[in-house]
């Protein structure tokens, strides 16, 4: 909520001209989130501090919004946002400094291409992934970047830093390039969240930023993170569950995992192994039971499978794979070959029955152990199809992701990983229990140590069904 | 006219009449039938293409017409197809779909004279077609006439004439399984297989007198208090005497003080008995020698008895059903073969078990009924319900048991084999044997075994809930979706969840001063419903837990499922377990020495008037809780938003008033905003220290605390629920609780008790919530004294929590409290919250009663999981 930007340049308070506002005066501009005030603690020829105040009205932020719709959500009403230098200063610094930012001053035309020592200060900036975020992002802009981090709660140490920083950039450069930098950059530090983020719009902002942003080493970095901090938090139903149980949305809304970089040709190889078990036992129609944004299905859709269903429990994940798979405007023989419906693999549905095969990669895990006796009974109790694929990690092999921390797993909701030996105890256990046999199998570059990343189980029917 | 000639017509069934055109069949068909029940292809074309005599549209009509009858058959209506029928492609279809929906076809023949039906037509301006068509009708029905009963229809009327179609009076005969207006008392008794020992035993101990014969052989048993007996078939084969159990049960049922219906092994010997060549094995050889020694008489009466049983019957207005292999909802009182395939053999997967005998699909742990289903056809070591089935057969003739259920007692009554009869191809466990037998069983009330799974249909999709609290409670499509996600990837497994604790709405906003909320208003909307007394409870500073604690692992296993080492659950409020299994388990521990220490298993164990509470000791204890401190749960919430809020205005804020404070040197006029920017420093000094008071560290149990202030039930395997005992009774049960804790973790509640008629019992409520909350406290819970209290509008609410000044700023954020932010905030809506409450409130209070009852499993999950969708509904959450 507060911007400083000083220079001790000689005539400093020239800087009054170019941005258009008296250095005795103190100004303040209505905003639809509160007040922005403009004043100069500062105004000598020889030093010129500019301050920009947000005033924001943390009461009417919410109420503006339509006070009749009670779905926000908590962190409409607490948040950092009336302390916090991010999106709505820059906003309000567009348009309070409009001019100088559009690079007009109409009095002394020869100041805009004037170059500064400038000295800018915020003094809470939300700064995800750290002071070296901030650096990568000013620093090739020609910015000397101090970013000290600030402590989350000086009364108890062991939570460490915050997620802030105390900015300060130092410079020498056109005011209208400056206040160009901060206008970007400032709401883009913010957003390391990739929650409820759409990916193609990638290219939007790039194309709308200025000269500097197209040449800028970081600029898909930055697009990405101006796009996640502008999605609002929309309020989902498992949102708000969230909330009543006091836990952030995105602890329980992860259902569409934001895999690691490591994971996306292994995600290949997985879905290349199911195919391969698929085409194997000659299955012809496919359940994919946790289908999650429908990678599989869209590669056996692509494939010729004659009816594919796509199962998962969070509809949102539902929502992403109808995108995907195109659903709405896909000609009516594929469409007729494959649905999507919301169901759970701890319940008994009849919908996912008359399958050839079943598909759960990466599944198992994400449920309590003891949640897995429903799941044997639903997939291979009651659906029983002839063939049931299953996948998930090798926890063995885990000691091979140098970013891994010894003993943690590879996905928060990941609660537990088997080793080659717990997963074929349970694989044989199960399938004895329903009547199935079972194989296992590596998939991905088997180690010779730790094994494969990834482990499947293939069960088959011993019953023709 | 001739005389009324009755045609009787099964009560679910589907009529086809059959007759040329104008033979008069919707003549016919109006005067003997109700408004909706006859569906007339004419009608039907209509529908479909505007013109009842369009032909071109029969296709599509009869595709209608199918539609419609199906529907009807499902909902047990009995339906009439007015159509001429005459082709036998026509009947056959109707015939299938009869049995597709386990009706029973009849044909009524309407065989009219020709020239009558041609002077009718004629007289019709919308049938313009030639004589020709009535007489290739007539044809067609001519040849059909003598098939109809080959072609599959159960009962066949043929009208001769227009005076006998004009003097015809359909009668209405129930099915045979229908016996709804008998209602018992009942002993069911499962399969006896020829112990005619055994069962002249459990006759004695049931109470029933024998009859003897002269030889001495008993033929009839009858009970003084005129209760019957039940036989859920296979009396015969593989034991000593089955012609000794055959003339008992024949006595019996020919006196009336018996019903039966057949087992396969019945059905087995009728056919041997008729000399139809079957397979002489599973003991049937044992018992065609017997039958030898026997006249040939009593040989046509066994016959005769068999053959005449009834595949299942409906008892007591729908509430009982008994079937030798049991029988799904859908085939209650309908008439098939497959409806009898699966009431003598049940279903099966269609393998082969290692010993060669077929799997059976476990109907039962689908079954959703509201009947309770009685059966036997596979033997068990015990009797267990699973959703309110029971198989009664615990294989009296390989050495187990004999045994009867007393209806509608539902008691257990059982007599143990004198021997082992014959040796069974699989071996049969005794009681108590296999490691899934619930104890349960041994307290006469049967035990229970819940299906691992539950379908997806128990929760999905848009639901009504009856609750005995609120009537019904609504769920809508988009909150079951949403709740779904939670309850199957976090909560705990559906058999321990049994339930969810409703949400509390504040009170009333205070109307003025430099507080939102006040005891004031909480105090004048009890007093307002008719409410004297309350009781105030301090509001602990942690999260809602529900803990289930079991005595022991046996009844965690035998009452709820739970794996090995597991004695209970510890969850929040949307059903999330708080701990990884070990650090449960030692919370647990807490819990259970306390309550043992206490003394509370017996206590309320004793307590409870449910069914079987005898005074056996409760075998679990379901716990409403506070769980402190709130960073246990919350750590990341509060650090990632309310630390994160602390540390931006930390930082920003001193850096604004520096920024002023030089401005004001400058000689520039920013007094007013220089003043509230040091006021919004200090509200965010005063939120940092708000939520401080719930972070603590904590490292295993170390730190936790618990504080139990509510009994929500206890039992012995079912149980009783508390909500009708007052506050002060559970605060104790809880005191008692702290006291015998020797660990620490276990904390009381502050209450205090007041009297709204009483202005200085008020003013002391005030005063104590006001020190309360000044010393840092979250503020109080409200609540009826009496508990659960009607008021003359319904239920009312079981809480209303009253929040201190300080905790309400990381709620309303660090600057409610300035003047003109309060005023504004001052206009919030309750009604939605309320009705949530309530709504929620039923709900819980339903899956606790319907737990506590020995309902099944998913009988309880569909209130939990109601409770969890309304949850998810948009509303206010600073509420």
């Amino acid at each position: 909520m507060l911007l400083t930007m000083t220079t001790d340049a000689e005539g400093a308070s020239d800087l009054g001209y170019l941005l258009h506002k008296h250095p005795g005066r103190v100004q303040e501009f209505e905003q639809s989130f509160g007040v922005a005030h403009v004043f100069y603690p500062e105004a000598t020829d020889e030093r010129c501090t500019v301050a920009l105040l947000l005033e924001v009205d943390p009461v009417a932020l919410v109420r503006g919004k339509g006070q009749r719709d009670a779905g926000f959500s908590l962190a409409q009403y607490v948040n950092d946002r009336p302390y916090a230098a991010s999106s709505m200063l820059a906003v309000a610094l567009g348009r309070v400094f409009r001019t100088a930012l559009a690079g007009r001053c109409e009095a002394r035309p020869e100041l805009v291409d004037r170059t500064w020592p400038l000295e800018v200060h915020a003094p809470a900036v939300p700064c995800r992934g750290g002071g070296e975020v901030a650096e990568r992002l000013f620093g090739p802009l020609g910015w000397q970047v101090d970013a000290t981090p600030i402590p989350l709660d000086p009364e108890i140490p062991a939570w460490g830093d915050s997620r802030y920083v105390d900015l300060r950039l130092t410079g020498t450069m056109r005011l209208a390039d400056a206040l160009s930098h901060l206008y970007v950059l400032l709401p883009t530090l913010d957003a390391a969240k990739h929650y409820w983020v759409g990916s193609d719009e990638v290219d939007k902002l790039v194309r709308a930023g200025g000269a500097w942003l197209a040449g800028h080493p970081a600029r898909e970095e930055i697009a990405r993170r101006y796009l996640a901090h502008r999605t609002t938090l929309a309020a989902s139903a498992i949102a708000r569950l969230a909330e009543v149980d006091d836990a952030t949305p995105e602890e329980l809304d992860d259902a569409i995992a934001q895999e690691e970089p490591r994971s996306v040709p292994l995600a290949r190889l997985r879905r290349e192994a199911v195919l391969a078990a698929l085409r194997e036992v000659g299955a012809r129609s496919v359940v994919d039971l946790g289908c999650g944004e429908g990678e599989l299905l869209s590669l056996l859709l692509a494939e010729g499978f004659e009816r594919l269903l796509g199962v998962d429990v969070s509809p949102r994940a539902l929502t992403s794979a109808a995108r995907r798979l195109h659903l709405d405007t896909l000609p009516d023989r594929l469409r007729s070959r494959i649905d999507l419906i919301q169901s759970s693999v701890t319940y008994t549905d009849a919908r996912v029955a008359g399958f050839d095969a079943a598909v759960l990669t990466e599944v198992v895990e994400h449920l309590d152990p003891p949640r897995l006796a429903a799941l044997e009974r639903a997939v291979l109790g009651t659906a029983a199809p002839a063939t049931v694929v299953v996948t998930t990690p090798n926890a063995e092999h885990n000691v091979r992701y140098p970013t891994l921390a010894a003993g943690a797993m590879r996905h928060r909701d990941h609660r537990f990983e088997w080793t080659r030996e717990e997963f074929a105890a349970w694989a044989q256990a199960a399938a004895g229990r329903f009547g199935y046999t079972v194989e296992l199998r590596p998939v991905g570059a088997v180690d010779p140590e730790v094994g494969p990343p990834t482990q499947m189980a293939v069960f088959r029917a011993e019953v023709a069904r | 006219m001739s005389d009324p000639r009755v045609l009787p017509v099964p009560a679910l069934s589907l009529v086809v009449l059959i007759g040329v055109s104008g033979s008069g069949k919707s003549t016919f068909a109006a005067r003997q039938f109700g408004e909706f029940e006859t569906l007339s292809s004419d009608f039907c074309r209509g529908l479909v293409a505007n013109d009842p005599n369009d032909q071109a549209a029969t296709a599509a009509a009869f595709d209608v017409l199918h539609h419609i009858a199906g529907h009807r058959l499902d909902a047990g209506l009995l339906t009439v197809v007015d159509a001429t029928n005459v082709q036998q492609s026509a009947r056959k279809s109707l015939v299938d779909l009869a049995r597709s929906h386990d009706a029973l076809p009849v044909a009524i023949v309407l065989d009219v004279p020709e020239d009558v039906c041609l002077a009718r037509n004629r007289a019709r301006g919308d049938r313009d077609f030639g004589d020709h068509v009535v007489r290739r009708q007539r044809d067609q029905l001519r040849k059909s006439l003598r098939g109809l009963s080959r072609e599959g229809f159960r009962t066949v009327h043929v009208l001769r004439g227009v005076d006998e179609v004009e003097a015809a009076v359909i009668e209405r005969v129930p099915l045979r399984s229908d016996l709804r207006e008998q209602h018992g008392p009942f002993d069911v008794i499962g399969d006896v297989h020829g112990c005619r020992g055994e069962l002249e035993a459990l006759l004695d101990r049931l109470g029933y007198t024998l009859v003897r014969d002269d030889a001495g052989r008993p033929v009839d048993a009858a009970h003084p208090e005129g209760r019957r007996a039940v036989f859920l078939g296979d009396l015969v084969d593989r034991g000593p005497d089955s012609p000794g159990v055959l003339r008992l049960v024949m006595g019996m049922v020919a006196a009336g003080h018996a019903l039966a219906v057949p087992g396969n092994h019945e059905n087995k010997l009728v056919r041997a008995l008729d000399g139809r060549g079957v397979q002489v094995s599973h003991g049937l050889a044992e018992t065609l020698a017997q039958l030898d020694a026997e006249p040939p008489e009593f040989r046509a009466a066994v016959r005769e008895f068999a053959d005449g049983l009834v595949a299942h019957l409906v008892l007591d207005d729908g509430n009982l059903v008994v079937a030798h292999a049991g029988l799904k909802e859908a085939f209650h009182n309908r008439a098939s073969g497959r409806v009898r395939s699966f009431a003598l053999y049940g279903e099966t997967t269609g393998e082969t078990d290692e010993y060669g005998l077929p799997v059976r699909y476990p109907w039962a742990d689908d079954y959703r009924g509201r009947a309770t289903v009685l059966y036997g056809h596979t033997p068990v070591p015990e009797p267990v319900w699973v959703n309110n089935t029971m198989c009664l057969d615990t294989g009296c003739v390989f050495g187990g048991h004999l045994t009867a259920l007393r209806y509608p007692e539902k008691e257990i009554v059982q007599v143990t084999a004198r021997r082992v009869w014959y040796e069974p191809a699989r071996p049969f466990p005794a009681a108590g044997q296999e490691g899934d037998v619930p104890p349960g069983a041994q307290s006469g009330a049967g035990g229970r075994r819940d299906p691992d799974v539950l379908d997806i249909t128990d929760v999905l999709g848009k639901r009504v809930v009856e609750t005995t609290l609120a009537g019904r409670v609504t769920v809508a499509e988009e909150n079951a979706a949403g709740a779904l996600e939670v309850m199957s990837r976090f909560a705990v497994d559906p058999r321990w969840l049994v339930y969810l604790p409703p949400t509390m709405s504040p009170c009333a906003t205070a109307p003025g001063g430099d507080l939102l909320e006040h005891p004031a208003q909480a105090f004048d909307a009890y007093r307002s419903d008719g409410v004297d007394r309350v009781v105030c409870e301090e509001k602990h500073m942690g999260s809602r837990a529900v803990v289930l604690v079991c005595r022991d692992p046996r009844v965690a296993a035998a009452r709820f499922g739970m794996p090995a080492g597991t004695t209970g659950v510890v969850y929040t409020r949307t059903g999330r377990p708080f701990f990884d299994p070990s650090r449960t388990e030692a919370l647990l521990a807490v819990v259970r020495d306390a309550a043992t220490a206490a003394g509370l298993w017996e206590g309320l164990g004793g307590s409870g008037d449910a069914e079987g509470g005898d005074g056996d000791p409760a075998g679990w204890l379901l716990l409403d809780c506070e769980l402190m401190p709130w960073s246990v749960k919350a750590e990341d919430l509060l650090r990632s938003q309310y630390a994160s809020v602390g540390a931006a205005a930390r930082s920003a804020l001193p850096a604004a008033v520096a920024a002023l404070e030089a401005a004001t040197g400058a000689g520039l006029p920013v007094d007013d905003l220089l003043a509230r920017t040091r006021s919004r420093a200090a509200n965010a000094e005063g939120f940092a220290a708000a939520y401080r008071r719930y972070v603590w560290p904590t490292d295993g149990l170390d730190g936790v605390r618990l504080a139990p202030f509510q009994v929500l039930a206890a039992g012995a395997d079912a149980g009783t629920t508390f909500e009708d005992r007052d506050h002060l009774w559970h605060l104790e049960v809880a005191d008692a609780l702290v006291a015998a804790d020797g660990t620490g973790h276990l904390q009381s509640t502050r209450r205090l008790v007041v009297d709204l008629t009483d202005d200085v019992s008020v003013a002391g409520g005030v005063a104590w919530w006001a020190e309360l909350t000044a010393s840092g406290g979250e503020g109080m819970v409200v609540k009826p004294l009496a508990n659960l209290v009607r008021g003359r509008r319904g239920v009312l609410q079981p809480g209303i929590k009253v929040r201190g000044r300080e905790y309400l700023r990381i709620i309303y954020g660090p600057d409610y409290t300035e003047p003109a932010n309060l005023e504004r905030l001052r206009q919030r809506h309750l009604g939605r919250k309320r009705g949530l409450a309530l709504r929620e409130y039923a709900l819980g209070l339903e899956a606790l009663r319907r737990f506590a009852a020995g309902e099944p499993v998913w009988r309880v999950h569909e209130a939990v999981f109601a409770v969890l969708a309304l949850e998810s509904e948009p509303v206010d959450p600073r509420l």
